[in-house]
């Protein structure tokens, strides 16, 4: 079974808040965890949800070199004015939530189990 | 007048690349016309002039002592002391090169220093050659004429060869993160308009991003090139300092200089070169601390029936 999830069901996540959505109707596969920029580029999977700390500009830019096309920004951080504004550009949603990273990373795997319309 | 009319830093890429692939062992003069300590400044004089040379080190057994030039001579000649053995008299400040640097330090030298040559030693501290700024210009010019065959040798193949190259530099500054990531950006693009595979693109947009933050976070500010023609796509980065002192260390993974405010970004993870190196199919990393650090990857591109394909 194939993990499938569009990106508007994370809006539905408890306690998430969705604050840039130009691109909801994408899909996405996986998701992972990490607050090390590195890490995100050399690691995440494509089509993935990205769970992180990391609320700045450069956080969208390894996001979009790698593929993820959902943030999940954790522990009540903000998104700055230009981070939103590149993840516009980029086509990535971003998600703000006060979920720690492991808190949030049980939900969207629960997102995927229940919203899953594998084939 | 500038001793080498060639700057190490801006320069077109092709010559860049020439400075940096050309290491000192390639362009120095070796065997060294060496003397020995005990040996009179007029013996020097005679090694000078039935070798047409302007300086002589002074080296026992690959071990360098100091160096004695034409300067030295005439003073000698002046003071009435032409018979003193060498070593009462010969400079022993000396600026030596590696002979594994890359040629572009050896010019910076000669600008920094203001000496007519370098004494040359390898990595066991023995001495193997001598730079003079006519080695640099004679093999420059000898490697300049090659390379001009070779890009002429290119141009008649097809059109879209040349339509296919991109060149491309970025000036980056230290602590820069705004404009960090605009030339992996820039490069995803065009890799992306000429339908490369994703996975390709991803390979060379990440080893671009990780050489573009290194610039940002470790570097006193720098250049970043990428050359692409249907073969490959090359990435250059080149900074001012402060050079690493162990890049062996610094290849490990994990192991990082950056500071507590670069860590809470996400960032100095010591993942960085590992990560370059695991995406580029050649990778090479140039350091002298002081003077900068020179870090290529080259990707190669799919050809002939694995190339994509081309939208009109």
């Amino acid at each position: 079974m194939i993990k499938e999830l569009s990106v508007e069901a994370l809006r539905c996540v408890e306690g998430w808040r969705c604050v840039q959505d130009a691109c909801a109707a994408t899909r996405v596969e996986e998701g992972f965890t990490s607050d090390l920029l590195s890490d995100i580029m050399a690691n995440a999977p494509a089509q993935s949800v990205l769970v992180t700390l990391q609320s700045h500009l450069n956080t969208v830019a390894v996001a979009s070199l790698a593929g993820v096309r959902a943030i999940v920004l954790c522990s009540g951080r903000e998104a700055p004015p230009d981070m939103l504004e590149a993840a516009r550009r980029e086509g990535i949603v971003l998600l703000q939530t006060h979920d720690n990273q492991y808190q949030a990373s049980v939900k969207l795997e629960a997102a995927f189990r229940s919203g899953c319309v594998g084939s | 007048m500038k001793t080498i009319p060639v700057n190490p830093e801006q320069s077109p890429l092709v010559i860049l690349d020439l400075l940096f692939k050309l290491k000192i062992k390639d362009v120095m003069s070796s065997p060294v016309i060496t003397a020995v300590r005990k040996d009179s400044l007029r013996t020097v004089q005679h090694l000078m002039r039935d070798n047409r040379i302007s300086g002589v080190p002074v080296a026992e057994r690959g071990r360098l002592f100091g160096i004695a030039s034409i300067d030295d001579i005439i003073r000698a000649l002046e003071g009435g002391y032409i018979d003193d053995p060498v070593e009462r008299h010969m400079t022993t400040q000396m600026v030596v090169l590696e002979d594994d640097m890359p040629l572009s330090f050896g010019i910076s030298y000669f600008e920094k220093f203001k000496f007519g040559r370098f004494p040359v030693l390898n990595k066991e501290n023995r001495l193997v050659g001598i730079l003079s700024s006519r080695d640099v210009s004679a093999s420059l010019l000898v490697e300049l004429h090659n390379e001009y065959h070779k890009l002429e040798a290119k141009l008649p193949v097809s059109a879209i060869r040349d339509v296919n190259t991109v060149t491309r530099g970025f000036r980056v500054e230290r602590y820069d993160f705004e404009n960090a990531g605009k030339a992996a950006h820039a490069i995803k693009k065009i890799l992306s308009e000429q339908n490369y595979p994703p996975a390709l693109i991803r390979r060379v947009a990440v080893a671009a991003y990780e050489m573009e933050i290194n610039l940002v976070v470790h570097s006193l500010g720098g250049t970043f090139t990428f050359h692409m023609d249907p073969e490959k796509v090359e990435l250059l980065a080149v900074d001012e300092g402060p050079g690493i002192p162990n890049v062996e260390q610094a290849m490990q993974e994990g192991f990082t200089t950056a500071n507590e405010w670069i860590k809470s970004l996400g960032f100095g993870a010591g993942m960085g070169l590992n990560n370059i190196r695991r995406n580029a199919d050649d990778f090479d990393i140039q350091s002298a601390v002081g003077r900068g650090t020179t870090v290529r990857a080259t990707i190669l591109l799919p050809t002939g029936k694995d190339a994509p394909p081309q939208t009109p």
